[in-house]
C-alpha cells in the first residue's frame, strides 16, 4: 500500500431524508440526495444500485429531466447543476451557475430552463430564479442567464410548487402565499388575515403543493390544518377550504398523479390520504416509526414514498401498504449508548429508532436490523418525555447484551429498568432473558461485562449515582419444570457513599476498577475485596480503562479537569500524568494502543499512545471542529500493512468516532464511500426488462432451462464460465466423444491452450481442471478396454512433452481415422 | 412498520410459594372434612376396586367409609385390643388386620365375624398384607418374626426369624406372589422370597424403619425411618439411589400418587411432602394440625385421607372439574368451514401464503390504540380488574402518564367515577411497588378536583381517608428510617476501624422514603 496521508473521512451514514426522494418514470428506481452524492435505489429490492458522485458539496436538489426520462438533474451548494444518466451512473453534463443553489425544479413546458433557489444578499432571504441551460456539446457549460421569478421566499423546496402544467408557481412564507403566473407575469399575494389573532397564532405556512390538473393549491400549516385554495386568479374572490386532522405541524403535502387524492404527513408518523379533498374521506397508514419529513409520488402513480426523520425512506404502494424500507444510519436523536461493536456481526451498535438499538454494517453502509429494547408503543408528540435507552453493553463474545432504559420526569421520579438479552443461536437474534426493575436508586453511569476468556460465570457490573456499584451474575434458575438461567445481584459495593462514575474490568477479569468521583478503587473480582485506592484530587474521573496485553499492569484515568493519569498496578504508584482534556478514551482490542481525543477551543485532537511509553505514537490535530462524543476501535477483517511507525496503529483496527452533530468519521487514506461496491450492472440490465405477461410465460420457461442447464453442468463437473470463451475447449466439449482422439493425445494441447488463455486463472487451478477433463474424456470413451492403463498414461504425460510414442496401436488407428474426418478444430488451437 | 405494541404490564415476583403445575394440582382440593376417631389413626387403606371405600384403623376398631360419607358404612370391632394395619385385598372383597394380642384376622367385607384367624405370633402384629396371588397373607410382629399364611386352610407356611427387632412395616410385591418386604426397628429392610426360606436382600436404612413402599414396577423401594426417606434401586441389588431429609421429625408413612409420578410422605412434624419421582425434589407440601401417622390417596388422587395422632381423620376431596355451560352457546361456523381446503395438496408452482395470525388485544389495549384514554382508564378501574390485578391498572396509569394524557383521562369525572379512582388509590397507594406511579396520579387528582371539593360528601370522605393514609405512611417511613439509623450505628461500631462500608445485599432493602404533599 502506498503511504499516504491519513485524513479524516466521513463514512457512510449520510442523510437520506434531506430532500424529497424522486422516482424514475417507470417507478423502478428511486433517487435521493445523500451528502455529496445522489443515490439510486431499486424500489423492488431496496438495494443501492448506483452512487452518483461528482458534486463537491452538499447536493440540494434532484429532478428528472422532463424531456428525457432516463436523465436526472441535480444541483448542489457548489454552484453546479449536473445532468446524469442514472441507468449507467454516468455524468453527462455540468452546468456551472456560480452561486450556491438551494433547490431545483423542472417544468416540462420550460424546455431549456430549470428553476433554482439562490440567496443573494441577506442570509435568510431567497429567490426563485430560472436558469437557461445553454445547448452545447461540451462537458462543462457556463449557465449564467438567470431571471428572477419570485423574491423573498423560503429556503425549503417544500415551500415552492409548480402547478397545473407550469402555468403558475406558488410559494409560501410565514403568513402569506404568493402565486406567480407565467403568462401574465404577475404575482398575487394572499395573506391569512387572522394571523395576528391569538386563536390563529400558529397559522404559519409550512409547505405547499399544487394540483396537477386543476387550479388548486394545498398549503400545510403549523397548527396542523391543510388549506385548499381555489379561484386564486382573482385576488378578491379567492376561496379556501380547510382540512384538519393533524394535531401538529403538517410537514409535507403531495397530490397524487391524477390529483384525486392528497397525501399529508407530520410528526404523528401517520400518512393521511384525503380523497376528493373531502374531510370525511380519509385513509390512514399509521405507525410509520418517525416524523414524516417528505412525501413524493411516482410519475406512474403506483407508488408513494415518505422520508422520515430517522433517516429512512419508505416506499408505499398505492393502496397504502408499505412495500419497502430503505434505512440509513438513524441519526435524529442523541446517542447515549455510545458506539459499540457487536462481536458477532462486527456491526456498529448504537441508539437507533426510539427505544431501539440499531445494528449498522460499516462495510455495506446499511442498517442490518433494529433490536426493539423498549417494546412499547411509541407516541411521537412534542414535549413528551420519552423513555431513553441510556446504556448498553455486549458481554461474553456477543452472547449477552445488557441494556438500561430510563425516564426521568421530575428530579425525584426516576424509572429505571435494566434488561439482559441472550443471543439465541436458533433465532439468530437477542431474546430477553431478565428484566430488572429499578436496579439502582439513581441513574446508572456505567455498565461493563467481564470479558475475560477464562471466566466461568458471566458477570456484569453496574455503577450508579446512588453511590453503589452492583455485581450481577448469571445463576441457574431451573427447576424440575424447566431449565432457565437468570441474573441476580451478587455483591453491592460502595466507597464513602460517593457517586460511582465508571467501572472497568481488567483484561483477564481478575480486577475491577470503579471510580467514585475523584477516587479510583480496585477490587478483587474473586472475593470482592477492596484492594487499593488511587486518588489524584484532580477532578472527577471521566474515563477509566485498563491497559491491555503487555501493558496490562497500567490503569488509565482521565479527569474532568483535564488530567490524564496512568497508575502502575504493581507498585500502586502514579506512573505518569499529562495535561490533556480527554473527551474520548478508547482502548484498541487488538493491541496495547489507546486512543484519546482531547477537546480544546479550536477543535479536537487525536492522540494514540501506549501506556508504557511516555511519547504518543501518533498525533493528529484538528480532526474535527466540533466536540467528539464517542469513539470506537473496529477490528479490521483484513489487516492493512502500513509500514511507517506513525500509522501502524491502524493496521489491525480502524478508529471511528462520532461528533456532536452526529457525523460518523474515521481515519483512512481513501474515502470509504469509494470502497462501497455498488451492485453489478447486470442487475440493472436484467431489471430493465419490462414485465409483460409475455415475459411471465417466457421468463419462467427460460428460468427452467437455466436450471436444467445448471444441473447438467454440475453433473459434468465442468467449469464452463471460465473455459467457454476458449474456442479449443468449446470445440472439445461440443464434439461428440466417440469421434475425439484419446485424452492422452489431447492433453498437452489442452494444457497449452489453457496456459495461453487469460491470466484470470491461477496456475494451481489448471492441472486440476485438466485432470477433470481427462477423466471425463476417458469415461466417455469407455468402449475401449485398457481403461486403467490409460489413466496411468495420462498421469505420466501430464509432465511429458511428447505423447505420440506412448500410444497403443488401436489408439493410433483411431486417431488416424479421426484425423481423416476433421482437422478444423485443431487449427483453432 | 410494526403493528400496535400492547402495553407492557409490569410483572412483580409473586411472594411466597411459586406457582407451578404441582402446586395447582395439589391445591385443587376442597377444604378437608374432619372425622373424629376413637384413637390415633394408625392406618388408612383404600380399596383398589370401585366404589373405592377406605378402611381406617384406629384403636380397636376398623371403620369402612364410603367415598363421600362422613359416617362409617361398616365397622369391625371384634378386637380385644388395638387393631393394626387393616388392608384390602386386590379385589377389594377381603380385609386383613393384625392386632395387639398377636392375632391376624381376615374379614369378608360383607360379613361381620372374621373368616379366618391366624394364630402364631406371640406379640403385637403391626403389619399384614396380601401377596400378589391373593391366597396368602404376610404378617410381621413385635416378636421379630415374619410369617406367611395360607388363606384357604389358615395354616402358617413359613416363618422368617431374621430381624433382630420389632417388625413394624411391610408390603408385598404387586407382581411376584413370592416376594415381600419388611422393615424393622433393627434399621434394616429385608426382602423375602417364599421359595427360599430366607431373605434375598437386606438394606441398611440407618434408623428404625417406620414405613416401606415398593414401586408398582418393583424396581424401586422406598423406606422411611427417622427423618429420612430413602430410595433404593432393587435391580442394582439394593443400592441407595437417593436419601431425602425434608422432614424434621420421624417420617411415619409413605404413599405414591396414582400416576406414580409423585411420592408423598407424612411425618410427625405435621407435614405431608410431595416429591417428584424423577428428580426427588419436593414439589409441594401440606400442613396438618397434628402429627401424621397414616396417609392414603384414592384412585386418580380423588381423595387424600390423612390420619393423625389425635384421632382426627382428615379427608380432602378434589374439586370437581367445573364445566360451566356458559350461557347459550354462540352459533359457530360449521365443521365444513374449518376443513375447507385443508386437504388441498400444494402443487409445484403454488405459492403458499399463510393466513396472518390475528393478534388479540386486550380491551384496554384496543381503547389505547384508538386513543380513547378515558375509556381505557375506566375499563381498568372496573372492580374485577382493579381488585384482582391491580398491576394492570397501575401499568395503564403509567402508560397514560408516559403518553402525557393522564390528567385528561382523570379529568371530567362524576362523583361515582372519581370515588372509584380514589378507592383504588386508597387500596394501593401504600404499596411500595405501586407508590411512585400512584402518588403522581393522586397529585393530579388533587390538582384537578381541588376547586370542587366540598360539593360531594362521598368524595370528601374519600379524600380524608387518603390523607389519613398518607399521614400514616409518613409516620411509618419515619420509624423505618429511625430503625435504619440505629442499625447503621450498630454496623459502624462492629466494623470498627475499617474504612470502607461494604453493605451486603440485604434481603430487599427498605421501601424508599416517599414524600407526598396532599
Amino acid at each position: 500500500m502506498v503511504e499516504e496521508n491519513i485524513r479524516v473521512v466521513r463514512c457512510g451514514g449520510s442523510e437520506l431524508n434531506f430532500r424529497r426522494a424522486v422516482f424514475s418514470a417507470d417507478s423502478k428506481y428511486i433517487f435521493c440526495v445523500s451528502g455529496d452524492f445522489v443515490k439510486v435505489y431499486s424500489t423492488a429490492t431496496e438495494e443501492c444500485v448506483h452512487i452518483l458522485h461528482g458534486h463537491r458539496n452538499l447536493v440540494t436538489g434532484i429532478q428528472l429531466n422532463p424531456n428525457n426520462h432516463l436523465q436526472l438533474y441535480s444541483c448542489s451548494l457548489d454552484g453546479t447543476i449536473k445532468l446524469w444518466d442514472y441507468i449507467d451512473g454516468i455524468l453527462i453534463k455540468t452546468f456551472i451557475v456560480g452561486c450556491k443553489l438551494h433547490s431545483l425544479f423542472t417544468v416540462a413546458q420550460a424546455e431549456d430552463s430549470v428553476f433554482v433557489t439562490v440567496n443573494k444578499e441577506k442570509p435568510d432571504i431567497f429567490q426563485l430564479v430560472s436558469v437557461k441551460l445553454p445547448k452545447s456539446s461540451s462537458q462543462e457549460v457556463e449557465a449564467k442567464e438567470l431571471s428572477i421569478v419570485l423574491d423573498y421566499i423560503n429556503q425549503s423546496p417544500k415551500c415552492i410548487a409548480f402547478g397545473n402544467e407550469g402555468v403558475y408557481v406558488a410559494a409560501v412564507r410565514d403568513f402569506y402565499l404568493s402565486v406567480y403566473f407565467f403568462k401574465k407575469k404577475t404575482t398575487s399575494r394572499f395573506t391569512l388575515s387572522s394571523s395576528r389573532n391569538k386563536k390563529h397564532a400558529k397559522n404559519n405556512f409550512t409547505c405547499v403543493a399544487c394540483h396537477p390538473k386543476e387550479d388548486c393549491i394545498a398549503s400545510g400549516h403549523m397548527d396542523g390544518k391543510i388549506r385548499l385554495w381555489r379561484n386564486f386568479y382573482d385576488e378578491k374572490k379567492y376561496t379556501y377550504t380547510c382540512l384538519h386532522w393533524h394535531h401538529d405541524m403538517v410537514m409535507d403535502l403531495a397530490f397524487s398523479v391524477t390529483g384525486s387524492s392528497l397525501l399529508s404527513g407530520g410528526r404523528e408518523s401517520v400518512l393521511v390520504e384525503w380523497r376528493d379533498a373531502m374531510e370525511k374521506n380519509k385513509e390512514f397508514l399509521p405507525r410509520l416509526g418517525a416524523t414524516i419529513e417528505h412525501i413524493s409520488v411516482s410519475p406512474a402513480g403506483d407508488l408513494f414514498c415518505t422520508s422520515h426523520s430517522d433517516n429512512k425512506i419508505m416506499i408505499i404502494h398505492r393502496n397504502l401498504e408499505a412495500s419497502a424500507v430503505i434505512q440509513g444510519l438513524v441519526k435524529d436523536r442523541s446517542i447515549f449508548t455510545g458506539l459499540m461493536i457487536d462481536p458477532r456481526t462486527k456491526a456498529l451498535v448504537l441508539n437507533g429508532k426510539p427505544g431501539h438499538l440499531q445494528f449498522y454494517s460499516l462495510q455495506s453502509d446499511k442498517q442490518l436490523y433494529n433490536l426493539d429494547i423498549m417494546q412499547q408503543e411509541y407516541i411521537n408528540d412534542y414535549g413528551l418525555i420519552q423513555i431513553e435507552l441510556t446504556k448498553a453493553a455486549f458481554g461474553c463474545f456477543g452472547n449477552w447484551l445488557a441494556t438500561v432504559e430510563q425516564r426521568q420526569e421530575k428530579e425525584t421520579e426516576l424509572e429505571l429498568q435494566m434488561k439482559l438479552w441472550m443471543y439465541s443461536k436458533k433465532t439468530q437474534g437477542f431474546i430477553l432473558n431478565t428484566k430488572i426493575h429499578m436496579p439502582h436508586e439513581d441513574c446508572i453511569t456505567a455498565l461493563c461485562f467481564c470479558n475475560a476468556e477464562k471466566s466461568e460465570q458471566p458477570t456484569l457490573v453496574t455503577a450508579s449515582k446512588d453511590g453503589y456499584f452492583k455485581v450481577w451474575i448469571l445463576t441457574d434458575d431451573s427447576d424440575i419444570y424447566k431449565k432457565a438461567v437468570g441474573w441476580t445481584c451478587d455483591f453491592v459495593g460502595s466507597y464513602h457513599k460517593y457517586q460511582a462514575t465508571n467501572c472497568c474490568f481488567s483484561e483477564d477479569g481478575s480486577l475491577l476498577a470503579v471510580s467514585f468521583e475523584e477516587i479510583v478503587t480496585i477490587w478483587d473480582s474473586e472475593t470482592w475485596e477492596l484492594k487499593c485506592t488511587f486518588c489524584q484530587r484532580a477532578g472527577k474521573i471521566r474515563h477509566l480503562c485498563f491497559g491491555r496485553l503487555t501493558c496490562s499492569k497500567y490503569l488509565l484515568g482521565a479527569t474532568e479537569n483535564g488530567i490524564l493519569s496512568c497508575w502502575n498496578l504493581l507498585s500502586c504508584a502514579l506512573e505518569w500524568s499529562a495535561k490533556l482534556n480527554v473527551r474520548v478514551m478508547e482502548p484498541d482490542p487488538n493491541s496495547e494502543n489507546i486512543a484519546a481525543i482531547s477537546q480544546s477551543s479550536v477543535g479536537s485532537d487525536l492522540f494514540v499512545f501506549k501506556p508504557s511509553e511516555p511519547r504518543p505514537l501518533y498525533i493528529q490535530k484538528g480532526i474535527s471542529r466540533e466536540e467528539v462524543q464517542w469513539g470506537v476501535f473496529v477490528p479490521r477483517d483484513v489487516p492493512e500493512s502500513f509500514t511507517s511507525a506513525a500509522y501502524q496503529w491502524l493496521n489491525r483496527s480502524q478508529f471511528y468516532f462520532l461528533t456532536k452533530s452526529q457525523s460518523l468519521l474515521t481515519f483512512s487514506t481513501k474515502s470509504p464511500e469509494e470502497k462501497l461496491t455498488p451492485t453489478s450492472k447486470q442487475l440493472l440490465a436484467e431489471e430493465s426488462l419490462p414485465t409483460t405477461p409475455f415475459y411471465f410465460i417466457l421468463g419462467k420457461h427460460r428460468q427452467q432451462q437455466d436450471e436444467k442447464l445448471n444441473e447438467t453442468l454440475e453433473n459434468e463437473l465442468v467449469q464452463l464460465p471460465l473455459t467457454e470463451n476458449i474456442p479449443a475447449i468449446s470445440e472439445l466439449l461440443h464434439t461428440p466423444a466417440h469421434v475425439l482422439p484419446s485424452a492422452v493425445f489431447l492433453c498437452s494441447m489442452f494444457v497449452n491452450s489453457l496456459l495461453l488463455s487469460k491470466e484470470t486463472k491461477s496456475a494451481e487451478e489448471m492441472p486440476k481442471d485438466v485432470d477433470m477433463e481427462e477423466e471425463k474424456e476417458s469415461e466417455n470413451s469407455d468402449e475401449e478396454n485398457d481403461f486403467t492403463g490409460r489413466i496411468q498414461d495420462t498421469n505420466n504425460t501430464d509432465l511429458g512433452e511428447d505423447v505420440i510414442h506412448q500410444l497403443s496401436k488401436s489408439e493410433e488407428k483411431e486417431l488416424r481415422k479421426f484425423r481423416k474426418i476433421d482437422y478444423s478444430w485443431i487449427a483453432a488451437l | 412498520m410494526a403493528g400496535y405494541k400492547p402495553v407492557a404490564i409490569q410483572t412483580y415476583p409473586i411472594l411466597g410459594e411459586k406457582i407451578t403445575q404441582d402446586t395447582l394440582y395439589w391445591n385443587n382440593y376442597k377444604t378437608p372434612v374432619q372425622i373424629k376417631e376413637f384413637g390415633a389413626v394408625s392406618k388408612v387403606d383404600f380399596s383398589p376396586q370401585p366404589p373405592y371405600n377406605y378402611a381406617v384403623t384406629a384403636s380397636s376398631r376398623i371403620h369402612i367409609y364410603g367415598r363421600y360419607s362422613q359416617e362409617p358404612i361398616k365397622t369391625f370391632s371384634r378386637f380385644k385390643d388395638t387393631a393394626y394395619c387393616a388392608t384390602f385385598r386386590q379385589d377389594g372383597r377381603l380385609l386383613v388386620a393384625g392386632s395387639e394380642d398377636g392375632g391376624v384376622q381376615l374379614f369378608d367385607i360383607s360379613g361381620r365375624a372374621p373368616l379366618r384367624q391366624f394364630e402364631g405370633h406371640t406379640k403385637a402384629v403391626h403389619t399384614v398384607d396380601f401377596t400378589a396371588d391373593k391366597y396368602h397373607v404376610v404378617s410381621g410382629a413385635d416378636d421379630y418374626t415374619v410369617k406367611l399364611w395360607d388363606i384357604p386352610n389358615s395354616k402358617e407356611i413359613l416363618t422368617f426369624k431374621e430381624h433382630s427387632d420389632y417388625v413394624r412395616c411391610g408390603c408385598a410385591s404387586k407382581l411376584n406372589p413370592d416376594l415381600f418386604i419388611t422393615g424393622s426397628y433393627d434399621h434394616t429392610v429385608k426382602m423375602f422370597d417364599a421359595r427360599t426360606n430366607e431373605s434375598v436382600l437386606s438394606v441398611e436404612h440407618g434408623q428404625p424403619v417406620e414405613s416401606v413402599l415398593l414401586f408398582p414396577s418393583g424396581g424401586l423401594l422406598v423406606s422411611a425411618g427417622g427423618r429420612y426417606v430413602k430410595v433404593w434401586d432393587m435391580l442394582k441389588g439394593g443400592q441407595l439411589l437417593v436419601s431425602l431429609k425434608n422432614h424434621h421429625k420421624t417420617v411415619t408413612c409413605l404413599c405414591l400418587s396414582s400416576s406414580g409420578q409423585r411420592l408423598l410422605s407424612g411425618s410427625l412434624d405435621r407435614k405431608v411432602k410431595v416429591y417428584s419421582t424423577a428428580s426427588y425434589k419436593v414439589v409441594h407440601s401440606f400442613d396438618y394440625a397434628a402429627s401424621i401417622l397414616s396417609l392414603a390417596l384414592a384412585h386418580e388422587d380423588e381423595t387424600i385421607v390423612v390420619g393423625m395422632t389425635n384421632g382426627i381423620l382428615s379427608v380432602k376431596h378434589r374439586k370437581s372439574e367445573a364445566k360451566k355451560e356458559s350461557l347459550p352457546r354462540r352459533r359457530r361456523p360449521a365443521y365444513r368451514t374449518f376443513i375447507k381446503g385443508k386437504n388441498y395438496m400444494k402443487q409445484r408452482d403454488d405459492i403458499l401464503i399463510n393466513r396472518p395470525t390475528k393478534k388479540h388485544l386486550e380491551l384496554y389495549d384496543r381503547d389505547l390504540k384508538h386513543f380513547r384514554i378515558s375509556k381505557a382508564l375506566d375499563r381498568v378501574l372496573e372492580p374485577t380488574c382493579a381488585i384482582k390485578t391491580p398491576e394492570i391498572t397501575v401499568s395503564i396509569i403509567k402508560e397514560l402518564n408516559r403518553r402525557g394524557v393522564l390528567a385528561n383521562a382523570l379529568a371530567g369525572r362524576d362523583e361515582k367515577e372519581i370515588s372509584r379512582v380514589l378507592n383504588f388509590l386508597i387500596r394501593n397507594l401504600s404499596q411500595p411497588r405501586f407508590a411512585p406511579v400512584l402518588i403522581n396520579a393522586a397529585e393530579i387528582i388533587i390538582d384537578i378536583y381541588l376547586p370542587v371539593i366540598g360539593q360531594s360528601p362521598v368524595v370528601d370522605k374519600k379524600f380524608l381517608l387518603l390523607q389519613g393514609l398518607v399521614e400514616k405512611e409518613i409516620d411509618y417511613q419515619r420509624e423505618l428510617l429511625e430503625t435504619l439509623g440505629m442499625m447503621d450505628m450498630l454496623f459502624a461500631t462492629m466494623r470498627g476501624k475499617e474504612g470502607t462500608s461494604v453493605l451486603e445485599h440485604t434481603s430487599d432493602g427498605f421501601p424508599e422514603n416517599k414524600k407526598i404533599e396532599s
